[in-house]
This record gives C-alpha cells, structure tokens and sequence, in this order.
C-alpha cells in the first residue's frame, strides 16, 4: 500500500469558518471546582512555607533528603524517615526566559517575561529541585549554576503556599 | 517467554490538519477504514479493538474512550484505551501487541484519534492540570516551560546551540513535504526558525510541532493469520516502555533515562545487541526540535550529546546512513498527540516494505523502530519492527 493511492479523511476548516457560522459548534464554559487535600507531607511543607522556612523529607534507605517532602520514598517504596529543614537557597539547574502565559496567550506589550526555573535546593540532596521563577534579574544576566535566595512575602501576607516564596534572586558575591 | 509472533498488516491515516470538520469519532472512522481496507479485512475480522487518545481535556469529553468507541469499532467487541500523555500512540501498538501476543485474540485493531481544536483559546491551556495542583499551578506554568527548560538543561551541558537544533525542525518539515497527510510541510532555512516568535527561550515558534486533529489506524494479526492477509507482513520484534518520577524538577533533564529503559527492553525482545547497527530508520518522537536529538541519545542511537553531529553529518537526512524521521515528524506532519506515534509507527511499516512513495529512503531497511514520549516529560514508548 501507499498512502497517495487513498483518498485521505479530515476536511479542513479555515479559522474564519466558526466565526462566519459556516460551521455549527457549541460553546461551553465548564464550572468545576475542586478542593485538593494536600497529605500530611505538603500541609507541612506549606505551614513551614508560612513560616518562612523550607522543609524536606528524609529516606533513612537511599538516604536522599527530598523536596518537595513526600510520605513515600518512590525509589525505595517505603515510607520516608524524618523531617529535615532545608535552606532556603540554592543553584539555577535550567531556566526560560517565557514570553506566553499558562493559555498560550501573550504577555502584554512591555511586560517581563516570565522567568521559571529549577532551583536545586542547598540542603536537599544532589539534584533535587523544584520549579519556581527568578526575580531582581534581568533575563539576559541568568546564568545556569548561578546561586540565588527565595524573596519572600512579608509575614503577614504569607497564606501557606508556593507562592509564598515569591520569587529567587540572585546572590551577591 | 512464549507468545505468538505479531504482524502489522494494514494501515490507515487521515490528514493531519489545524481544525478538521469531522468529529473524533469520524475521523476514527476513517482511519480505521482505511487501515482495513489496505488489507483486505473488515471489521468482521476484527477480533478485538486498542484505542489510544491523549487528555480527555482536549475535547471537553469526560471518558473519551467511551465516547471514541464507536468510530474506532469497539462496540460489542474486546475494546480498551490507552493513555500515558504524548506516549499513547506507540503505547496503544504495545497494547494491541500483547493482545495478540499473548494468544488471546488473532487481531487486533489499533485505532488512534485525536482532537485537539476543541479546547479554547488554545489546548495549551488544558495542560495546566498536568503540573501538580499545589506545589506547581499555583505558579501558573505552561506546558512549554518544561519543554524549554529541558531544551536549556540539554543545550548547556553539551554545548549545542539553537542554530544546530533549529536544523531539525528544518530537515522534518521538509520531509513533510512528501507526505501526504501533513499539516505544516514547508521549505524553511535555519534562519527562520531563529526568527520566528520567541515563545518560552530558547523554544521559538518553529521549534514547535503545531496542535492539529487527526487520526491513524493499524491493522495487528498473528503469525499464521498475517501469512493469509499479506505476502509483506511487518513483524514487531520488540516492544518496551518505561516511566520515570513524576517529580520532574528532581532528575537531570539533559538526558531521558526512561526512554533508554524502555529501548532496552525492546531491544532484548528483538535480539538488538548493536542498536547504533542494527536499527537501520527510525521516527524519534519530535514535538520539539531538540527531543529528536535527546530521543537519538535516549535509544542508543547516539553517544550522549553527539546526535548533533549525526544531524550536522546529515546523517539523519532521507538519503543519510540513518534516516530520522523520514515521514517529516510531528514537526512537519503534525502533532495530534496519539495518532503522531502511530503516524510513525505507520512510517516504519512503510519504509520497510518499500511502499513510502516519494518519502522512501534507500538501502531496502530491514529494521527500524518507532518512538514516543510523554506524560509529565517521564514516559518512553518504543516498538522495534522488522520485515
Ligand atoms: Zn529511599
């Protein structure tokens, strides 16, 4: 067989056909909410998140201190061992420098770009990282291996979340 | 291990386009038509039916493995979906191949469908809910910052740059050319790629597979069935998957261990030892440029961080020692998720027939494999296929 000598299905549209209602279609808008449980092992990260501390949790086996903590040891298959608190510093493994948003639209006119990273946290055994953004850098100065500190929100703002570190920065020196 | 000898003897493609009028289900229909057609079956033969589709996200249908059911011919017969994200359409063969396999059924019909242009304003946004719900989302990451940090992770720690991994995106929509099914096939220059829009650095738009609708079909028999359907029957020797940590921040992103993992095992099915010898043409999954590269390392294919130097060489071109992505990829064929890895699935069985047309690579290759890749940057699917 080949495939030139088949008639090939899908009919293409043109971008304009549902605007021109050459093409009938429904829109809907899904109103779904969800309430996540977070574990005994994130609820703790975040009430240490509030308090401005980073916590991380140990596999006595493998002996990896590992964050985001985890009940579990994936590589083991055990339970982990015991809290470990980690610092809140840390080294850029990879970093982009992003120009769209979550639903792909673009950042507005003027705007930074988002700048998302992965931070190997110090303390947190070799290679254990967690995504989060830069801050205080221009794009083009962010450099692989640069070290760089969580900024985070004033006391009284902090609502036990990701977001309550609001971004890394680069460390002097 | 004992199991009967598996075959590809049918397959079936539908355009890969931006926006296609017909339903999932329609454009499973066609597929899957075509595919038994090509062989001379009907669904009559068909003993039981493996669907692969990605995100049921996408279109806005809860459980669309029900829903695809129909247009695939799973109705009142032996019917399951296969889902592992961008992996699905090299897992939804695995699948169909251990049906067969394991002697439970003679055929087998693998139907991939997808339909991406539902979701609005862009199926990008859908994939949000793949990054985990607290400790992730509430960053507001896009799909495309994994991709463009892995691409950053691979680029430094070998020293490659845009302008070498651009000429992949190059080399595929070029392919795309000769394919009759493709959505983006164009003649472009290394410069056009480093000028398109930069999206997520250092991912530009045309280092993007474009999301598309589309569908694919295969056709699986056994041994003793394939020798009545066709005197070309193409053998899968070897099948392998593999998953990694879903804590993706915390393994090395320059190199995919699962998708070694997973080629190993299928090379041991198949009796590989020398993979760089053996595998003669192969379709790496390219959603991205660079994933081309990083898969080429991944399946052994390549020494870690040289599958540039094969591009540069030209290795890799059509007429090159070793073909990569001769149909023109997810890059220049399109990107409907599941069906892409069935699309190169189909590829394979083609070139090694000799029935790929214009796209048919020379040397009368006896062996290549298919690859895919997904998830949450952590699932490898690999099916080695012989003639
Ligand atoms: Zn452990």
């Amino acid at each position: 067989m080949e495939l030139e000598k088949f008639e090939l299905g899908a009919t293409p549209l043109k971008e304009s056909a549902m605007k021109d209602g050459k093409v009938l279609t429904l829109h809907k808008k899904p109103n779904l909410k969800y309430a996540w449980d977070n574990g005994p092992a994130i609820d703790r990260y975040l009430a240490e998140l509030k308090k401005g501390r980073i916590i991380a949790r140990k596999c006595n086996k493998c002996r990896r201190i590992m964050i985001p903590p985890r009940m579990f040891c994936e590589l083991c298959w055990r339970p982990t061992d015991e809290w470990v608190y980690v610092e809140d510093t840390g080294v850029v493994n990879t970093f982009s420098i992003c120009y769209v948003n979550w639903d792909a639209s673009r950042i507005k006119k003027g705007d930074k770009p988002h700048l998302p990273a992965v931070i190997e946290i110090d303390g947190a055994s070799d290679g254990m990282g967690i995504l989060h953004v830069l801050g205080e850098v221009e794009p083009d100065k962010v450099k692989i291996g640069m070290k760089v500190k969580a900024v985070w929100k004033k006391p009284e703002e902090r609502e036990g979340a990701i977001t309550d570190i609001l971004y890394f920065k680069p460390m002097r020196g | 291990m004992a199991y009967q000898r598996v075959a590809i003897v049918g397959a079936g493609i539908t355009k890969f386009v931006r926006r296609a009028h017909e339903t999932g289900k329609e454009l499973a229909a066609q597929a899957a038509k075509m595919a038994l057609d090509s062989c001379g079956m009907t669904m009559k033969d068909i003993e039981s039916v493996s669907l692969g589709t990605a995100p049921d996200a996408f279109d806005g249908v809860h459980m669309k493995g029900e829903y695809l059911s129909d247009g695939s011919g799973g109705w009142r017969k032996p019917y399951m979906r296969q889902f592992v994200g961008g992996g699905t359409g090299v897992f939804a063969p695995i699948h169909g191949w251990y049906h067969v396999a394991s002697g439970m059924f003679d055929t087998c019909l693998v139907v991939c469908s997808e339909k991406m242009s539902s979701c609005h304003p862009h199926p990008q946004g859908a994939f949000k809910t793949i990054f985990d719900h607290t400790t992730e989302q509430a960053l507001n990451p896009t799909l495309i910052w994994i991709f463009a940090l892995e691409m950053n992770r691979y680029m430094s720690t070998y020293g490659i740059t845009k302008e070498e991994i651009a000429l992949v995106s190059v080399k595929n929509k070029k392919n795309a050319m000769d394919h009759p099914a493709a959505q983006l096939p164009m003649e472009i220059t290394v410069e056009d790629v480093l000028n398109s829009e930069t999206l997520a650095w250092p991912v530009n738009r045309l280092d993007i597979s474009p999301a598309s609708d589309g569908a694919a079909a295969i056709v699986l028999a056994s041994e003793h069935t394939a020798k009545r359907i066709t005197d070309k029957p193409v053998w899968i020797d070897g099948v392998g998957w593999n998953l990694d940590t879903a804590y993706w921040a915390t393994r090395d992103l320059y190199y995919p261990r699962y998708v070694e993992k997973a080629a190993r095992m299928a090379y041991e099915m198949a009796g590989i030892t020398e993979p760089k010898r053996e595998i003669e043409i192969a379709e790496p999954y390219d959603p991205f440029d660079y994933k081309e590269l990083h898969h080429m390392e991944g399946l052994l294919l390549a020494d870690r961080g040289k599958a540039v130097e094969m591009l540069l060489d030209g290795k890799t071109q059509r007429d090159g020692d070793r073909p990569m992505c001769p149909s023109g990829g997810a890059l220049g064929v399109g990107n409907p998720i599941a069906a892409t890895g069935l699309m190169k699935v189909i590829e394979i069985f083609l070139q090694l027939r000799g029935e790929a047309g214009k796209r048919q690579v020379p040397g009368n290759p006896r062996c290549g494999l298919a690859q895919a890749w997904g998830d949450l940057m952590q699932v490898g699917t690999v099916v080695v296929l012989r003639r």
